[in-house]
Protein backbone atom coordinates (compact mmCIF):
# COMPACT_ATOMS: atom_id res chain seq x y z
CA UNK A 1 0.00 0.00 0.00
CA UNK A 2 1.36 3.13 -1.07
CA UNK A 3 1.17 5.92 1.36
CA UNK A 4 2.17 10.12 -0.04
CA UNK A 5 5.60 10.97 1.32
CA UNK A 6 5.84 14.08 3.92
CA UNK A 7 9.17 15.02 5.15
CA UNK A 8 9.23 14.78 9.00
CA UNK A 9 6.90 11.72 9.66
CA UNK A 10 7.93 9.45 6.07
CA UNK A 11 6.97 6.05 6.90
CA UNK A 12 5.72 6.52 9.85
CA UNK A 13 2.26 8.13 8.38
CA UNK A 14 1.04 4.43 8.63
CA UNK A 15 0.57 5.41 12.71
CA UNK A 16 -2.58 7.58 11.31
CA UNK A 17 -4.01 4.20 11.20
CA UNK A 18 -3.45 3.34 14.61
CA UNK A 19 -3.11 6.81 16.70
CA UNK A 20 -5.69 8.71 14.79
CA UNK A 21 -7.97 5.92 15.17
CA UNK A 22 -7.63 5.62 19.21
CA UNK A 23 -9.01 9.30 19.22
CA UNK A 24 -11.88 8.77 16.89
CA UNK A 25 -12.88 5.71 18.68
CA UNK A 26 -12.44 7.59 21.95
CA UNK A 27 -14.58 10.21 20.82
CA UNK A 28 -17.20 8.01 19.17
CA UNK A 29 -17.35 6.36 22.64
CA UNK A 30 -17.74 8.95 25.00
CA UNK A 31 -20.76 10.19 22.48
CA UNK A 32 -22.48 7.18 23.25
CA UNK A 33 -21.25 7.30 26.81
CA UNK A 34 -23.50 10.99 26.96
CA UNK A 35 -26.35 9.69 24.65
CA UNK A 36 -26.86 7.07 27.90
CA UNK A 37 -26.28 9.42 30.43
CA UNK A 38 -28.95 12.07 28.97
CA UNK A 39 -31.44 8.39 28.28
CA UNK A 40 -31.05 7.38 31.55
CA UNK A 41 -31.78 10.89 33.31
CA UNK A 42 -35.12 11.03 30.82
CA UNK A 43 -36.26 7.35 31.97
CA UNK A 44 -34.16 6.66 35.22
CA UNK A 45 -33.98 3.52 33.52
CA UNK A 46 -30.56 1.98 35.50
CA UNK A 47 -29.39 -0.22 32.15
CA UNK A 48 -28.81 3.14 30.36
CA UNK A 49 -26.62 3.99 33.75
CA UNK A 50 -24.56 1.08 33.04
CA UNK A 51 -24.08 1.32 29.76
CA UNK A 52 -22.74 5.02 29.84
CA UNK A 53 -20.14 3.92 32.57
CA UNK A 54 -19.00 1.37 30.67
CA UNK A 55 -18.68 3.13 27.13
CA UNK A 56 -17.34 5.68 29.21
CA UNK A 57 -14.42 3.10 30.74
CA UNK A 58 -13.66 1.75 27.60
CA UNK A 59 -12.96 5.28 25.72
CA UNK A 60 -10.70 6.33 28.56
CA UNK A 61 -8.75 2.97 27.87
CA UNK A 62 -8.43 4.02 24.07
CA UNK A 63 -8.01 7.90 25.20
CA UNK A 64 -4.73 6.66 27.11
CA UNK A 65 -3.72 4.08 24.39
CA UNK A 66 -3.92 7.30 21.69
CA UNK A 67 -1.94 9.16 24.22
CA UNK A 68 0.36 6.65 24.67
CA UNK A 69 1.33 5.97 20.88
CA UNK A 70 1.19 10.13 19.88
CA UNK A 71 4.21 9.94 22.96
CA UNK A 72 6.00 7.52 21.07
CA UNK A 73 5.40 9.14 17.36
CA UNK A 74 6.33 12.27 18.91
CA UNK A 75 9.87 11.18 20.21
CA UNK A 76 10.70 9.89 17.15
CA UNK A 77 9.05 12.88 14.94
CA UNK A 78 9.11 16.41 16.37
CA UNK A 79 12.02 15.33 19.11
CA UNK A 80 14.90 15.99 17.05
CA UNK A 81 18.71 15.32 18.51
CA UNK A 82 19.88 17.99 16.87
CA UNK A 83 18.03 20.91 17.42
CA UNK A 84 18.43 21.95 21.24
CA UNK A 85 15.01 23.32 21.33
CA UNK A 86 13.00 19.88 20.66
CA UNK A 87 15.86 18.25 21.57
CA UNK A 88 13.93 15.52 23.99
CA UNK A 89 10.63 14.24 24.76
CA UNK A 90 10.42 17.21 27.88
CA UNK A 91 10.81 20.10 25.64
CA UNK A 92 7.82 19.36 23.54
CA UNK A 93 5.85 17.55 26.13
CA UNK A 94 4.40 21.33 26.25
CA UNK A 95 2.30 21.66 22.88
CA UNK A 96 -1.32 22.59 23.67
CA UNK A 97 -2.76 19.56 21.95
CA UNK A 98 -1.02 17.19 24.37
CA UNK A 99 -2.52 19.63 27.40
CA UNK A 100 -6.31 19.40 26.37
CA UNK A 101 -5.70 16.18 25.53
CA UNK A 102 -4.81 15.24 29.15
CA UNK A 103 -7.15 17.59 30.53
CA UNK A 104 -10.03 15.63 28.82
CA UNK A 105 -8.60 12.32 30.06
CA UNK A 106 -8.04 14.02 33.63
CA UNK A 107 -11.95 14.85 33.36
CA UNK A 108 -13.13 11.76 32.75
CA UNK A 109 -10.67 9.79 35.31
CA UNK A 110 -12.40 12.59 37.65
CA UNK A 111 -15.89 10.82 36.25
CA UNK A 112 -14.74 7.62 37.58
CA UNK A 113 -13.70 8.92 41.03
CA UNK A 114 -16.40 10.83 41.36
CA UNK A 115 -18.76 7.61 40.72
CA UNK A 116 -17.38 4.84 42.54
CA UNK A 117 -17.37 7.16 45.73
CA UNK A 118 -20.71 7.57 45.75
CA UNK A 119 -22.43 4.28 47.78
CA UNK A 120 -26.58 5.10 46.90
CA UNK A 121 -27.49 3.31 43.45
CA UNK A 122 -29.65 5.72 42.24
CA UNK A 123 -27.69 9.08 43.60
CA UNK A 124 -24.46 7.47 41.96
CA UNK A 125 -26.47 7.28 38.62
CA UNK A 126 -28.37 10.71 38.64
CA UNK A 127 -24.62 12.26 40.18
CA UNK A 128 -22.65 10.50 37.60
CA UNK A 129 -24.93 11.41 34.43
CA UNK A 130 -24.84 14.98 34.98
CA UNK A 131 -21.49 15.03 35.42
CA UNK A 132 -20.65 12.74 32.26
CA UNK A 133 -22.88 15.59 30.18
CA UNK A 134 -20.04 18.34 31.59
CA UNK A 135 -17.25 16.27 31.03
CA UNK A 136 -18.10 16.15 27.46
CA UNK A 137 -18.95 19.37 27.03
CA UNK A 138 -15.73 20.16 27.98
CA UNK A 139 -14.08 18.07 25.36
CA UNK A 140 -14.98 20.41 22.65
CA UNK A 141 -12.61 23.73 24.33
CA UNK A 142 -10.26 21.07 25.02
CA UNK A 143 -10.01 19.27 22.30
CA UNK A 144 -11.54 20.78 19.23
CA UNK A 145 -11.29 24.56 20.04
CA UNK A 146 -8.14 25.41 21.86
CA UNK A 147 -5.73 23.31 20.05
CA UNK A 148 -7.43 24.70 17.04
CA UNK A 149 -6.27 28.33 17.98
CA UNK A 150 -3.25 28.25 19.50
CA UNK A 151 0.42 27.22 17.28
CA UNK A 152 0.86 23.76 17.33
CA UNK A 153 3.97 20.87 16.05
CA UNK A 154 0.44 18.74 15.87
CA UNK A 155 -0.92 18.75 12.68
CA UNK A 156 -4.22 19.72 12.20
CA UNK A 157 -4.15 23.40 13.46
CA UNK A 158 -5.11 24.99 9.95
CA UNK A 159 -8.36 22.42 9.65
CA UNK A 160 -8.94 19.25 10.83
CA UNK A 161 -6.21 17.18 12.17
CA UNK A 162 -6.36 14.04 9.87
CA UNK A 163 -8.34 14.95 7.63
CA UNK A 164 -6.37 17.71 5.85
CA UNK A 165 -5.60 16.67 2.17
CA UNK A 166 -2.15 18.05 3.04
CA UNK A 167 -1.59 15.14 5.32
CA UNK A 168 -3.57 12.69 3.60
CA UNK A 169 -4.62 11.24 0.23
CA UNK A 170 -7.73 9.23 -0.99
CA UNK A 171 -5.18 5.77 -1.12
CA UNK A 172 -4.89 6.23 2.90
CA UNK A 173 -8.67 7.46 3.48
CA UNK A 174 -9.77 3.75 2.30
CA UNK A 175 -7.80 2.35 5.03
CA UNK A 176 -8.34 5.00 7.66
CA UNK A 177 -12.12 4.89 7.44
CA UNK A 178 -12.46 0.89 7.63
CA UNK A 179 -9.83 1.20 10.83
CA UNK A 180 -11.84 3.96 13.10
CA UNK A 181 -14.64 1.57 12.26
CA UNK A 182 -12.98 -1.48 13.16
CA UNK A 183 -11.39 0.31 15.97
CA UNK A 184 -14.99 1.22 17.43
CA UNK A 185 -16.71 -1.55 16.74
CA UNK A 186 -13.44 -3.99 18.94
CA UNK A 187 -14.53 -1.21 21.60
CA UNK A 188 -17.84 -1.78 21.34
CA UNK A 189 -17.37 -5.40 21.85
CA UNK A 190 -15.17 -4.90 24.74
CA UNK A 191 -18.14 -2.67 26.39
CA UNK A 192 -21.06 -5.26 25.85
CA UNK A 193 -18.68 -7.98 27.31
CA UNK A 194 -18.61 -5.23 30.51
CA UNK A 195 -22.02 -4.47 30.10
CA UNK A 196 -23.09 -8.66 30.40
CA UNK A 197 -20.20 -8.78 33.40
CA UNK A 198 -22.33 -6.04 35.37
CA UNK A 199 -25.50 -7.36 34.94
CA UNK A 200 -24.49 -11.06 36.04
CA UNK A 201 -22.72 -9.84 39.15
CA UNK A 202 -25.73 -7.92 40.44
CA UNK A 203 -28.39 -10.74 39.66
CA UNK A 204 -25.69 -12.63 41.96
CA UNK A 205 -25.16 -9.67 44.57
CA UNK A 206 -29.56 -9.39 45.13
CA UNK A 207 -29.92 -13.72 45.03
CA UNK B 1 2.49 -8.10 43.18
CA UNK B 2 1.64 -9.34 39.77
CA UNK B 3 0.20 -5.84 38.40
CA UNK B 4 3.13 -4.21 40.34
CA UNK B 5 5.82 -5.94 37.89
CA UNK B 6 3.76 -5.61 34.81
CA UNK B 7 3.70 -2.02 35.79
CA UNK B 8 7.30 -1.60 36.36
CA UNK B 9 8.02 -3.40 33.11
CA UNK B 10 5.75 -1.12 30.91
CA UNK B 11 7.50 1.33 32.57
CA UNK B 12 10.83 0.10 31.79
CA UNK B 13 9.88 -0.10 27.85
CA UNK B 14 8.66 3.27 28.20
CA UNK B 15 11.82 4.67 29.31
CA UNK B 16 14.07 2.85 26.89
CA UNK B 17 12.22 3.40 24.21
CA UNK B 18 12.24 7.23 24.67
CA UNK B 19 15.50 8.15 26.02
CA UNK B 20 17.70 5.66 24.67
CA UNK B 21 19.70 6.97 22.40
CA UNK B 22 21.08 4.10 20.39
CA UNK B 23 17.54 2.50 19.91
CA UNK B 24 16.64 6.39 18.71
CA UNK B 25 18.79 5.96 15.84
CA UNK B 26 17.26 2.47 15.48
CA UNK B 27 13.64 3.64 15.30
CA UNK B 28 14.87 6.37 12.57
CA UNK B 29 15.93 3.92 10.41
CA UNK B 30 14.46 3.04 7.37
CA UNK B 31 12.45 5.98 6.71
CA UNK B 32 10.87 5.75 11.09
CA UNK B 33 8.83 2.46 9.60
CA UNK B 34 9.75 0.98 13.10
CA UNK B 35 8.01 3.71 14.63
CA UNK B 36 4.69 2.08 13.39
CA UNK B 37 5.95 -1.18 14.61
CA UNK B 38 6.47 -0.10 18.33
CA UNK B 39 2.79 2.02 18.06
CA UNK B 40 1.07 -1.52 17.14
CA UNK B 41 2.88 -3.44 20.01
CA UNK B 42 1.94 -0.17 22.53
CA UNK B 43 -1.89 -0.93 21.60
CA UNK B 44 -1.59 -5.09 21.00
CA UNK B 45 -0.08 -4.98 24.72
CA UNK B 46 -2.63 -2.17 25.86
CA UNK B 47 -5.96 -3.69 24.66
CA UNK B 48 -4.53 -7.49 26.17
CA UNK B 49 -3.73 -6.32 29.41
CA UNK B 50 -6.94 -4.62 29.59
CA UNK B 51 -8.93 -7.83 28.18
CA UNK B 52 -6.84 -10.02 31.08
CA UNK B 53 -8.05 -8.05 33.42
CA UNK B 54 -11.50 -8.17 32.40
CA UNK B 55 -10.82 -12.18 31.98
CA UNK B 56 -9.72 -11.69 36.32
CA UNK B 57 -12.60 -10.16 37.32
CA UNK B 58 -14.95 -12.58 35.68
CA UNK B 59 -13.08 -15.56 37.35
CA UNK B 60 -13.76 -14.06 40.61
CA UNK B 61 -17.24 -12.84 39.63
CA UNK B 62 -17.69 -17.60 38.70
CA UNK B 63 -16.24 -18.48 42.21
CA UNK B 64 -18.73 -16.07 43.71
CA UNK B 65 -21.37 -17.51 41.70
CA UNK B 66 -20.55 -21.06 42.68
CA UNK B 67 -20.85 -20.10 46.24
CA UNK B 68 -24.05 -18.76 46.40
CA UNK B 69 -25.65 -21.94 44.45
Amino acid sequence: MNVPVREVIQESIRNLYYHVSMWFTMMILFTVSVVNAVKYLRTNDLRFDNLSRQYAVVGIVFGVLGYCTGMIWASFTWADPNNPASASFASIAKDPKLIGAAIALLVYFAYLVLRDSIEDIDKKARISSVYNIFAFALLFPSIWIIPRLLDSLHPGGQGNPALNPKDIDARMRMVFYPAVIGWTLLGVWIVSLKVRMKNLKEKTFYK
Amino acid sequence: MIKRIVLSFLLLICNYVLFAQGMADEMRSNGKIYVVVAVLVTIFIGIILYLIRLDRKLTKLEKETKINH
